[in-house]
This record gives structure tokens, sequence and C-alpha cells, in this order.
């Protein structure tokens, strides 16, 4: 099984498109992080510029943290676009060059080659999100140097300096578990056709229909988000929270590992009793 | 013609093998037997069944109904052990492109549990005669190329079974030549079995020792070439310099009925080997020369008999 994921992950770090991923989030960060280099200060007071007659802020509050989470913030709705061009091709991209062939009359089982698979997918999902912490945390606080962190959200919330990077630690890992949900459902849509467009398409299209119907302000939608697995994926930002909601975080992670498990085991079925005819 | 022999031993017994896409029936009860040494061939038109029956031997699709039994067992209960005793090409070779000939086998090797150390990769490559392009990426390579490619996955686990699916279409004659003189090399020197699909009748009449043909996805007839191709009398083209004069001792009565055509120089009849050699020696007689004689009863008519008399 590690023989065979490591095949998988050889076999997907020799492709182009795996790296896209990665260049797309540095560069993004990058210019996140020039342009707030340049304008930062005066974002901060554009943004506090109600708060700021009333109070008085001290210390260093434009630093690497809340330039870690304004990217955090900025991108992460993004990012399924760029696990899905790997989640998408996983199953579909071998059918579409004709390699099933080879590699299903090997002396391994289907559910081994779909296994392998599905945890280099879940390897490249979280060395993507990795990627992220390391570049715009990591970058950022190079940058710009720590102090404390400023959250705005329905209220004003500043964390101490020594109270900040377990939360981005937890955010993170989070964030790589709805990012693995993401990559389930790509590698469900990857199973049932032999193009890899049509899964990254139809993630895609799912992930932006559940935003929208989460969106509208109808009592019987709002009703049905809880169901939405894109309602649970955003929870990374209640680490982010003066006071963690613990609960209803683990919630979200037990309703996203259930996605993942469920997804997983729907497309092993479907996978084992396929009839290979690319 | 290789093998030849049969051996008691069964490598591939097929039991009433059936495959429905729907409402279309792709293989039909279809009953075949491989022995140890055997170059069995395979032939069919296209769609017959032929590449369905061979997904089917390699678990790529399941049968609807029927048994696959290789090595004496059955193949859904023991695919994984039958299957590290196979090698196999199914259609095209299609491999990852973006890696090289190299990566390609060493990565289908460690699944198959094969030695993948450089010398033996090096060793395959060699004897398919792409040692020199090891490094370079398969997208690079000619469809040729690709298919001895396909051939050296297929021997690197050093398989007892090796089943080939149209492995000459796409080569020059010279690779057609070095991929027939190979599996010849590997039924007579490695005592390989070999089951061997191809729509080049020629290829299986001159390497196979017994062979079936289907058409429809049913079974027509199963033997050894030379069963099959017996018969009492050939088809042969006479090659003579004066075409009057040989025509008219073939408008006697007793070689008028075995004429079949004639052009230019040349003559066709249907006769038996003694027939040949009375009727050369007519045509001596009358100060004919007889440039060549060509037989042109051939697989190509057998089956073209079959498969017709099939479709009927």
């Amino acid at each position: 099984m590690i023989t065979l994921t490591w095949i998988e992950l050889q076999k997907m770090f020799k492709k182009w498109r795996t790296y896209i991923g990665f260049i797309a989030i540095g560069v993004l960060t990058l210019i996140v992080q020039v342009a707030l280099y340049y304008t930062g200060e005066k974002y901060l007071k554009f943004e506090m510029r109600s708060l700021s007659d009333s109070f008085i802020f001290t210390g260093k509050l434009f630093n690497g943290y809340l330039v870690a989470n304004l990217v955090l913030q900025g991108l992460f709705v993004h990012i399924p676009f760029l696990i899905v061009l790997v989640g998408g091709d996983l199953l579909a991209g071998e059918a579409t060059a004709g390699t099933y062939r080879m590699l299903l009359t090997r002396p391994v089982s289907r559910l081994k080659v779909i296994s392998a698979k599905f945890f280099a997918g879940i390897i490249y999902t979280s060395l993507l999100l990795f990627w992220l912490a390391l570049i715009s945390l990591g970058g950022s606080l190079l940058i710009f140097g720590g102090g404390e962190l400023l959250v705005m959200k329905s209220k004003l919330i500043i964390f101490a300096s020594n109270d900040i990077l377990w939360r981005f630690a937890y955010a993170y890992a989070y964030a790589s578990l709805s990012m693995a949900t993401v990559m389930a459902y790509s590698f469900f849509f990857s199973s049932l056709v032999e193009n890899a467009i049509g899964p990254i398409v139809a993630t895609m299209a799912l992930i932006i229909i559940l935003l929208i119907l989460s969106a509208i302000p109808v009592e019987f939608l709002q009703n049905l988000q809880p169901y939405f697995f894109t309602s649970h994926m955003i929870k990374w930002n209640g680490f982010f929270d003066d006071v963690v909601n613990y609960k209803d975080i683990f919630n979200s992670v037990w309703i996203l590992l259930a996605n993942i498990a469920g997804l997983f085991a729907i497309t092993s079925a479907i996978f084992i009793k396929k009839d290979i005819l690319s | 013609m290789v093998g030849g022999f049969l051996n008691s031993e069964q490598i591939i017994e097929v039991r009433g093998l059936t495959k429905k896409f729907g409402s279309l029936i792709a293989v039909n009860n279809l009953n075949l037997n491989v022995y140890r040494g055997d170059v069995f061939g395979f032939l069919g038109p296209n769609g017959a069944g032929k590449s369905t029956t061979i997904r089917m031997l390699l678990t790529l699709i399941k049968p609807t109904s029927g048994d696959i039994k290789i090595f004496g067992e059955s193949l859904i209960g023991k695919r994984e052990k039958i299957l590290r005793k196979v090698g196999a090409i199914v259609e095209k070779p299609d491999f990852y492109l973006y890696l090289t000939a190299y990566k390609n086998l060493e990565i289908l090797g460690k699944i198959s549990g094969a030695n993948t150390s450089n010398k033996k990769i090096m060793e395959m490559l060699e004897l398919v005669g792409l040692d020199k392009r090891y490094k370079s990426k398969v997208k690079t390579f000619s469809h040729g190329m690709k298919q001895r490619l396909g051939l050296a996955q297929a021997l690197l686990h050093d398989p007892e079974l090796i089943i080939l699916d149209e492995p000459t279409t796409g080569l020059d004659p010279q690779g057609m030549k070095e991929i027939r003189d190979l599996i010849i090399y590997l039924s007579k020197e490695k005592n390989k079995t070999v089951f061997l699909s191809s729509h080049i009748l020629r290829e299986v009449e001159i390497i196979a020792s017994r062979m079936i043909i289907i058409n429809k996805g049913t079974a027509q007839v199963e033997g050894t070439v030379d069963e099959l191709l017996k018969s009492d009398r050939v088809k042969v083209t006479f090659e003579v310099n004066k075409i009057q004069e040989a025509m008219e001792i073939i408008e006697d009565v007793t070689w008028k009925e075995r004429f079949k055509s004639s052009n230019k120089n040349e003559i066709t009849l249907e006769l038996s080997k003694e027939e040949i050699i009375k009727l050369n020696k007519s045509f001596i007689e009358k100060e004919i020369s007889v440039s060549a004689i060509i037989p042109v009863h051939s697989l190509e008519d057998y089956f073209l008999k079959i498969t017709e008399g099939g479709e009927k």
C-alpha cells in the first residue's frame, strides 16, 4: 500500500498540473504581501476608522499574523479550484490516457489501487495547505514581523501574541480537512467519467451552487444549510473567535469526515465494479 | 509455426463465457482451451469479441456469465495470484506519457512485484530495442516504439502466460518480424504460453500452434492450425511463359473443373499435391516454362469462409 501510494505521488508530481496550485498560491500570496507592504497601514486605518475616535490602539497591529489571516480568508474560497485540478484527474486521467489497461491488469486489487490514489490526493491537499501556511504565515512573519492579531468579525477581537500560533495551526489543519472533502468530491466525480474536465467542472459547480443556495435568505434554504458540506468547510474561522466553540467545530469535523468516508466508499464500490472499456 | 504440441496442462480454460452490454451480446457462450507451450491464435473480424474476451481474461471487465480458469484456478477467487504469472498488452499500449520509458517500466514492475533492478529493466529495454532511449519520455515515442515498450512491460515480471492483443499493429515490416521472432523465441526457448489475438492471419499461420476463430462473439472453430488448414486441395498459381499454350492444356477436361482464374502469365487452379506435380509435368512436356508455383490457399481463405459462413 505504501509502495502504491508512493508510486501515485511520483506520477502526480511528474505532472505539470500538480504544480499549478503551488504556483498560484505562491504568486497570489506574494501579490497580497507586496500590496499590503506598501498600503497595509492605510488599509488598517480605513478598516478601523469608526473605532479610532473612541479607542486608542497601541502596539504593532499591522503585522504578519494579520496578513496571514487576510490571505487565508481571501484565498480559502479559491483553493477548491486548485484542488479539483488534481482530484478530478486522479481516476479520469488514467481512463483518458488509457493507462487503466496497464494498471489494472497488475496483481493488485482495485481497492488497493483506488486507496493509494485517494491517499495520494489527501497528501497533495495537505501539502498544498502546508505550502499556504508556510508562505502566508511564515513568509508574512518574516516580512512584517509578529505582534497581536486583530480579527474583524461582528466584533473586533485582539489576540495576545502568545495566543495566536495555535489558532493558526488548528485553522490550517481544519482547512486541510475542508479541502480533503473537496478532493473527495472531485475523486468521486472522477470515477464516473473518462475525462478529467467533467469532474473538475462538476465539483466546482456543486460548490458554487451550494454557496449560492446558502447565501439566499429564504427560510427553507437556511434550514438546509447544515446539510451542505460547504457550510462546514468555513468553520476554520471559528478558531479566531475569542471563545472557540469546540462543540460546533467538532460537529462540523465529523460531518466533513463522514462526507469523505462516504464518498470514498461509494467511489470504491463504483471503481471495483467498473468495466474498463477505455 | 511454434509449439505444435499438446500438453495436457491447461493454462486457460474458458467455459460458457458471455458478456452482454445492454442488449448487445459481445461474447456469446465462448469455450476455449489453451495448453502449456501453446502459441494460441485468437482470430476474428473487427467487432467479433476478441478484445472483450481478452479484457475478461485480464479482469478488466466482468463476464455476464461463464467461468474462466487460468493455471487451473478460478479467475474470480485467485485474481491476484493468477495475474502475478500473466503479462499482457491490451489493444494499443498506452503509457504514462510524461514519464520516461525506464520510469514506466519501473512503476509497472513494482506494482507487479517484479525485480525492478536497473539491470533487469535495462535487459528488458534491450530485448525490445529501446535501451538507447531509456531516458526519453514516452510522449516522444512512435507507435511502434510504444508497442515494443508494451512487450517489455508484459515480460518484465517473467510471466508464464503472455496475452498479446494485436501486438504488431502499427509496426513496419521489420518491426513486425522482430516481434514475431520474439514471440517464437519466448515460446520455443522460454517455454512461455502465448495467447495471441491478431487480425494479421498470416501472422497466426506462421507462429501459432493452435487457434480459434470467433465471429459475433461466438466460436466458429477451434483446433491446431494444421488441422484447420488441412485440405486435399490447395489453391495454386502457376507462373508460365506461354499463357496461350498453357490455357490449351487447362482446357482439357481433367483440369477444366479445377480452373479458377488466369491473367497475363498466371493461371490459378485448385489442385491436390499429386495434381500439381502432374500439371507441372504436362507444362514441361509442352515446353512451357514454369517460373513459379505459388500456393494461395491460406488461413485467409479459411478465415473468410468461416466468418462469412458464420454471418450467413
